[in-house]
């Protein structure tokens, strides 16, 4: 008898150890996050580190690798990098000028139970979030034709004004660039601000209403303040979209904008890495790409107090 | 009630279409049995077939050549019933196709056996020590003499041939003759670019529609003029050469057939493959198009109101006995070294595009002008087909009167590049945005390739 008792002691140990492992607060955490932290590793990591590396280097095929110091860098000092980026730098700007407002006033208005319609309408705006910018493009790349009978140019007849070659020249590449983004990005944002509201307490507007305040005053003295949240995470993620571009320039002038009208610093990289064979070279501009939207959002983040300490 | 109600007749309405497929099959008579054994039997040897079979894997960004190459794996699996092959063929995007590749190569794995890479992307693949693709002298020095030289260099590197093309690409005249005929034009009176220029001011005056378009972001207009007066981007060691004074002169040219002249306009939509163009010259926009020989099969497809009246003639020269065409385009099919059986493979490549019945193939299938130039003449190039139904008889005879007159091309490691530049900066800011003069265009663009 007195034999048997120690051995289902070490069997209930033994059993005990194996179910510590899934039950310990220490153990478990990590068990948990393991796919991210493998993912990060392999897809962000492993990437970012392999561009560094890359851009130091020219690179004409498999394990035929030249390291050249900072030759790609100083390459960069070239008229195409500096169009890239006052096209990507102009294109950031335009977005964030509309697609702030515009999706913040629409909310306002989607959110007020007076609207008509008001589930039609969000459902309508979010559906070109859904459509591939690619095959939307095909349709924006024929509608902004040059014919007198395309889309753009029939409604800017009607206001007797005259044909417009709306893919050849700089100015009309960003307006048309802009259009497809606000098309395309209205929705998302629009769901962002609406959910913003959605957390503002009615009773904040209905002390106001007692204190005489009227729908301006409400709108910049209680949205706009208690949005602050959702403005700086949206204004974050449309630095990096507006900078990241790529896909909006490609589906009108495919790889190659004429003049560089359209070209993008994510397009310069496409051209340079795979029109041109250069992956060393495109991997500089992908590295001052990062340094530059990190600098960005740095310097935004700070103007809008994001570090300070919420005590403060 | 009702809610329990609705989820029962739910389950049996999905567990009804669920089932449908699981009926057990009806047993069968024993006469069918028999019949489902001899069908087995058949199976089976088809098996052993496919496993005779060497299967092939196709990459192209042109959905023509899968008809040509489709063509030539059943023309091959008839005479060459011992060693069968198969070929699966995917189709690409042009920019897609090049860049996958690109990256296959690089990687070492995922790369097709056979391969259509474009002429100006070509030279992107023979960077470096050793290229990934396979020489194929042993198919191509037993047929050199018989084929334009100039089509084979396009794709060869220190003297071993990698690519072999589908076409000479002879640049010609399209003229639309209702237009030059409302004018009063002779289309063969036209012989040198002077010529050209006073025939165009006619055609302005009578009939009102240009004499011709220039392409702003593409080269198909430039390039054939230069390489007639042996001109060209790089120089035959591959330096840019793309400021050179032929160069400069030409595109000043160019310019003053725009705004000078006034005869010539940009093309719409920037260049002669847009949606805008080819409704513009369907509805006889321009009395003339400066195009390559392959340029029929988009007349063919997408212009199908001129047909009949379009005729096929050499270009203007420059001078008296300057050359009257120039070898523009193509796309060399090439073995990757990730290819499983490069003999059978070569041996394939040989028959379908080296072989006199492959070049026949290439006028019969893809309307092209042959490399092997001694099936030109051959009685099979007459024969009716939509081409000459389009644009008449005799396209090769006028080919024969110029085939030694098309200087090869200088493709060297920058090409790539040059072109890139000529369709995206040369031309665009010396004839449509004229932010730069024809020679500063050049220049700038030569000084950045001479830095790269």
């Amino acid at each position: 008898m007195l034999s048997s008792v120690p051995q289902t002691d070490t069997i209930t140990i033994k059993y005990n150890r194996k179910k510590n492992i899934f039950y310990s607060d220490k153990v478990v955490p990590y068990i948990f996050v393991l796919p991210f932290i493998i993912s990060f590793l392999t897809f962000y990591l492993y990437s970012i580190i392999s561009t560094i590396m890359m851009s130091f280097q020219t690179i004409s095929g498999l394990n035929d690798v030249e390291f050249v110091g900072l030759k790609n860098y100083m390459n960069l000092n070239n008229p195409h990098f500096f169009n890239a980026l006052t096209v990507s730098a102009k294109y950031t700007f335009f977005t964030l000028l509309v697609l702030i407002p515009l999706p913040m006033l629409l909310a306002v208005v989607l959110n007020s139970k007076m609207t008509i319609g008001r589930n039609f309408f969000r459902s309508t705006l979010f559906i070109p979030a859904l459509t591939s910018v690619i095959v939307a493009g095909i349709f924006f790349r024929y509608s902004f034709g040059e014919q007198e009978t395309t889309l753009a140019n029939a409604i800017i007849k009607s206001f007797g004004i005259g044909p417009i070659v709306w893919l050849q020249s700089k100015s009309t590449a960003i307006f048309i660039l802009v259009v497809l983004a606000t098309w395309r990005w209205l929705g998302v944002n629009i769901v962002y601000f609406l959910s913003g509201l959605q957390g503002i307490s009615s009773e904040l507007y209905e002390s106001a209403e007692i204190d005489g305040a009227n729908t301006i005053d409400k709108f910049f003295k209680i949205t706009i303040p208690c949005l602050k949240p959702v403005i700086i995470y949206v204004v974050t993620i449309s630095v990096y979209a507006g900078f990241a571009m790529f896909a909006e320039s490609f589906a009108y002038w495919r790889s190659t904008p004429p003049g560089d009208i359209g070209l993008t610093l994510v397009g310069y990289i496409y051209q340079e890495g795979f029109n041109n064979n250069d992956l060393g070279f495109a991997s500089a501009i992908g590295i001052t790409l990062l340094a530059i939207v990190f600098v960005l959002n740095l310097i935004q983040l700070t103007l809008f107090g994001f570090f300070k300490k919420e005590s403060d | 009630m009702k809610r329990t109600l609705c989820v029962i007749m739910a389950a049996v309405l999905f567990f009804s279409i669920a089932l449908t497929g699981c009926g057990s099959a009806p047993k069968q008579p024993a006469n069918q049995a028999q019949s489902s054994n001899s069908a087995q039997q058949e199976t089976q040897q088809k098996k052993e077939e496919l496993k005779k079979t060497t299967q092939f894997s196709f990459w192209t960004f042109q959905a023509l050549h899968q008809q040509f190459i489709d063509d030539a794996v059943a023309s091959w699996n008839k005479t060459n019933e011992n060693k069968p092959i198969a070929i699966k063929t995917d189709v690409y995007p042009y920019d897609e196709m090049h860049n996958k590749l690109l990256i296959a190569l690089q990687s070492g794995t995922g790369a097709p056996d056979i391969v259509d890479i474009e002429i100006s992307k070509y030279s992107n693949y023979l960077k470096g020590k050793n290229p990934a693709l396979v020489p194929l002298n042993k198919i191509v020095e037993p047929e050199l003499d018989k084929m334009i030289k100039a089509r084979f260099d396009n794709y060869a590197k220190d003297g071993k041939y990698y690519g072999i093309d589908y076409h000479v690409g002879a640049a010609v005249m399209y003229y639309n003759k209702e237009i030059l005929d409302k004018a009063g034009v002779n289309a063969d009176d036209i012989k040198t670019w002077s010529d050209y220029v006073a025939a165009g001011k006619k055609v302005a005056a009578a009939a009102g529609v240009p004499m011709t378009t220039i392409e702003v972001t593409d080269q198909w207009t430039f390039h054939p003029m230069i390489s007639q007066q042996g001109s060209d981007y790089l120089d035959k060691d591959g330096n840019p050469i793309l400021d050179n004074e032929i160069n400069i002169k030409t595109l000043q040219f160019l310019k003053d057939m725009i705004y000078t002249d006034k005869i010539a306009i940009p093309t719409p939509g920037g260049h002669h493959h847009t949606e805008e163009y080819y409704a513009f010259m369907n509805k006889g926009g321009a009395a003339s198009v400066l195009m390559p020989i392959w340029y029929m099969g988009r007349f063919v497809q997408y212009m199908p109101d001129l047909k009949g009246k379009i005729i096929v003639r050499p270009l203007p020269k420059w001078k008296d006995d300057g050359f009257r065409s120039a070898g523009m385009g193509g796309t060399g099919t090439s073995i990757t070294v990730q290819c499983k059986n490069v003999d059978l493979a070569m041996e394939f490549l040989n028959f379908a595009k080296l072989s006199k019945e492959g070049a026949k193939k290439t006028w019969t299938v893809l309307g092209f002008d042959p490399i092997r130039w001694d099936v030109w003449e051959d009685p099979e190039m007459k024969a009716d087909n939509k081409y000459t139904d389009y644009f008449g008889k005799g396209i090769f005879d006028m080919l024969m009167q110029i085939k030694d007159e098309i200087n090869s091309i200088n493709v060297g490691e920058k090409f790539p590049a040059a072109a890139a530049a000529v369709k995206k900066d040369v031309m665009f800011k010396a004839l449509k945005e004229q932010s730069l003069t024809p020679e500063q265009s050049l220049k700038a663009t030569a000084e950045e390739l001479r830095k790269k």
